[in-house]
């Protein structure tokens, strides 16, 4: 099978969804000609010309807005928010309008839009460019929200992002868009509220998000060679979020690890790990185990950066001590 | 290029016009006043007499700047409103029951009892909802008027806010928008001179029209308790909005009779009771529209006066079949978070 990369996929998703339906378009800052600062874009005004690729003034809430009142009167339109930072400065019309307004209508109104953004951090990018700021929309009822981990999951859940007929928040990792996975040629969408089974194994569950897949994966990867069997999920969606398939594995392994790259508190990490315990608990045969990014502003210097979030060694080191008995501070 | 238009009539007095031409858009016109003012009478007594959850913030006063502007408006033309909502919502077609149902919480209401009074959306009509955020709609107006040039539709969008709103960061943001991609909305600014308890003048420095014309917008002002200058205004501004001539803004001068909402009782702190009743006795445009039309020959002040009995009896019946209608089932409270997709 060919490869390609995250952004090619999400290109590619976009493009085929602009093709079928004309109700869609793109709008955003400097996602025309500049086919944005990641170049995910590139080509796309070519095709489909600017009454369809539309770059706006530096304004989030405006066009963020302007999307809203589109979605709600027959349109269907995607949002670049160039930073996922950036979600701060769209936290009213995205919350207070597009997630409630089908509900508060009694069902007679509908928001059917998609806001791309990324997250991730270790690009350099300092606190106000760096930040996983998905659980502060998961948190609110009416927003979907997905969460990629490949150039293949990218394709297939924008895709479905875009047919769904409620706002859609899809995150992108910024630091994958170049990393290339197998992409059919053939088109095929992912369900959301379906987590995929990465891995299969018998010790331990590690459920991933994101990028954190990949870091599972590879910490997976080494505990093998140690004869610790892991079994990796990726949720796809963490709103819907398919508990089902997170407690049978469990309920399998009897240890779980939650790792996000959201911060630690309050987070993603926390509300797998409490439905975990609440759901599967006379099967865990240890605590379940957090790891999310430091509670710490994303610091600029290297040195100081690397530390900040999960790591494959961080990760396999937390598994041998949960498999070893010795994680429980104070117990 | 941009330029601020005195289109108003002084209050009380007649436009020069022949009266007969149009006397069905008159009398519709004066109907639709009467059903706000008898709305907000109705909702106001359910609310001192405690037989509505909540609160809510009354249009009295306001009447001629809804219906003038919704007269210009075909049902398929959109509308964003806002917390002092009731007045766009009647004046663009919606039904008593339906409202009353909604203010009550009941099953039968606009949105099933989910929005409540600022919430009403009417989507038949095309009002796209109140909103409790003060301006809080500008996005969705304009995104309104995008979406309807973008599938070659040819409807105008009208965004309902207050002299408060105006103080909101977003206003700015969507009004450059609109003005660079020259699409049909029109911001129609109700400057009812208090923003929640504060005088307008303390909070808002300089023109508000001028706000419009920095971006190149057309900017009028009107007197908003004179119907048919708003509507002659508005009927102007909808069709060449339609031709593509758009965006515009309005300054509609207009009082709110009530207070913020319908607990703010005791003002005096910031409004006084002369200045109130000098607004109720001189200009309101319930009682000079009536005056204009007897004098024009519209109607005879009977006809006037069995209307508004008329209007009054149809409020009171609607308020006696909400108090009676059922709640929403229980099952309804996590119905409608999410629309089930096909996809």
């Amino acid at each position: 099978m060919r490869e390609i990369t995250l952004s090619k996929a999400v290109n590619e998703a976009i493009a085929e969804e602009m093709r079928r339906d004309p109700t869609i378009f793109l709008i955003g800052e400097d996602v025309a000609e500049a086919g944005t600062p990641f170049k995910v874009l590139s080509g796309l005004v070519e095709e489909f010309g600017t009454e369809r690729v539309i770059d706006t003034p530096i304004s989030e809430p405006g066009f963020m807005g302007v999307a809203v009142g589109a979605a709600m009167t027959g349109s269907r339109p995607i949002v670049d928010l160039m930073f996922g930072d950036f979600l701060f400065l769209v936290m009213d019309q995205l919350c207070n309008q597009a997630a409630k307004t089908h509900y508060m209508s009694g069902g007679k109104l509908k928001v059917p839009l998609v806001l791309r953004t990324n997250l991730g951090a270790t690009r350099r990018s300092a606190a106000q460019h760096s930040q996983s700021l998905h659980a502060l929309v998961a948190h609110i009822p009416g927003l979907k929200v997905a969460m990629p981990s490949s150039a293949y999951e990218a394709k297939g859940l924008m895709k479905t992002a875009i047919r769904d007929d409620n706002p859609v928040v899809i995150f992108e990792d910024k630091l994958m868009y170049q990393e290339k996975a197998p992409v059919p040629e053939e088109e095929y969408l992912i369900p959301f509220g379906q987590a995929n089974v990465v891995r299969e194994g018998r010790d331990l569950t590690m459920v991933a998000t994101s990028s954190m897949v990949q870091v599972a994966l590879a910490a997976a990867h080494a505990l093998e060679g140690e004869g610790i069997s892991v079994e990796v999920i990726d949720p796809r969606t963490i709103v819907p979020l398919d508990e089902a398939t997170i407690l049978n594995s469990v309920r399998k392994t009897s240890r779980a690890m939650v790792i996000d790259e959201g911060h630690q508190s309050y987070g993603i990490t926390g509300e797998i790990a409490s439905r975990i315990g609440e759901k599967a608990f006379y099967h865990l045969d240890a605590p379940v185990v957090r790891m999310g990014a430091m509670d710490v502003p994303v610091p600029f210097s290297p040195a100081l950066e690397d530390l900040t979030v999960p790591t494959p060694e961080g990760v396999a080191e937390k598994a041998r001590k949960m498999l070893r008995g010795e994680l429980f501070d104070g117990a | 290029m941009a330029k601020a238009g005195k289109t108003s009539a002084t209050a009380g007095k007649a436009p020069a016009r022949k009266a007969s031409d149009n006397s069905g858009a008159y009398l519709r016109m004066y109907r639709q006043m009467l059903r706000i003012r008898a709305f907000e009478d109705q909702a106001n007594q359910l609310y001192l007499s405690a037989k509505m959850p909540g609160l809510t913030h009354m249009y009295s006063g306001q009447e001629a700047v809804a219906v003038g502007i919704c007269e210009a408006l075909t049902p398929e033309d959109k509308i964003t409103s806002t917390h002092r909502g009731h007045g766009h919502c009647v004046a663009k077609g919606a039904e008593f029951r339906e409202m009353f149902c909604e203010l009550l919480g009941k099953a039968e209401g606009y949105c099933r009892g989910k929005g409540g009074s600022m919430h009403i959306a009417d989507q038949s009509n095309g009002n796209l909802g109140a909103n409790a955020i003060v301006g809080g709609s500008m996005g969705i107006a304009t995104g309104a008027a995008l979406s309807a040039r973008r599938l070659g539709r040819d409807d105008v969008a009208v965004c309902f806010f207050g002299d408060g709103a105006t103080a909101q960061g977003l206003m700015y943001e969507v009004m450059n928008m609109a003005a660079l991609w020259k699409l049909p909305v029109i911001y129609a600014c109700e400057n009812n001179g208090y923003s929640e308890y504060t005088k307008t003048a303390e909070i808002a420095a300089g023109s508000l029209i001028a706000r419009a014309e920095a971006f190149g917008i057309e900017a009028f002002s009107v007197d908003g308790q004179d119907v048919l200058a708003v509507n002659e205004l508005a009927g102007r501004l909808v069709a060449r909005a339609r031709k593509g001539e758009g965006p515009f803004f309005i300054e509609l001068e207009t009082y709110r009779y009530h207070g913020h909402h319908v607990g703010d009782i005791n003002r005096d702190y910031y409004r006084s009771k002369d200045e109130e009743a000098r607004w109720k006795a001189e200009r309101d445009p319930i009682t000079n529209f009536a005056r204009w039309l007897v004098a024009e020959g519209v109607a005879a002040q009977d006809e006037l006066a069995g209307m508004a009995a008329e209007v009054k009896a149809d409020a009171e019946a609607a308020v006696a079949h909400a108090l009676e209608a059922p709640y929403p089932d229980v099952s309804e409270v996590d119905m409608h978070v999410f629309v089930e997709t096909a996809a």
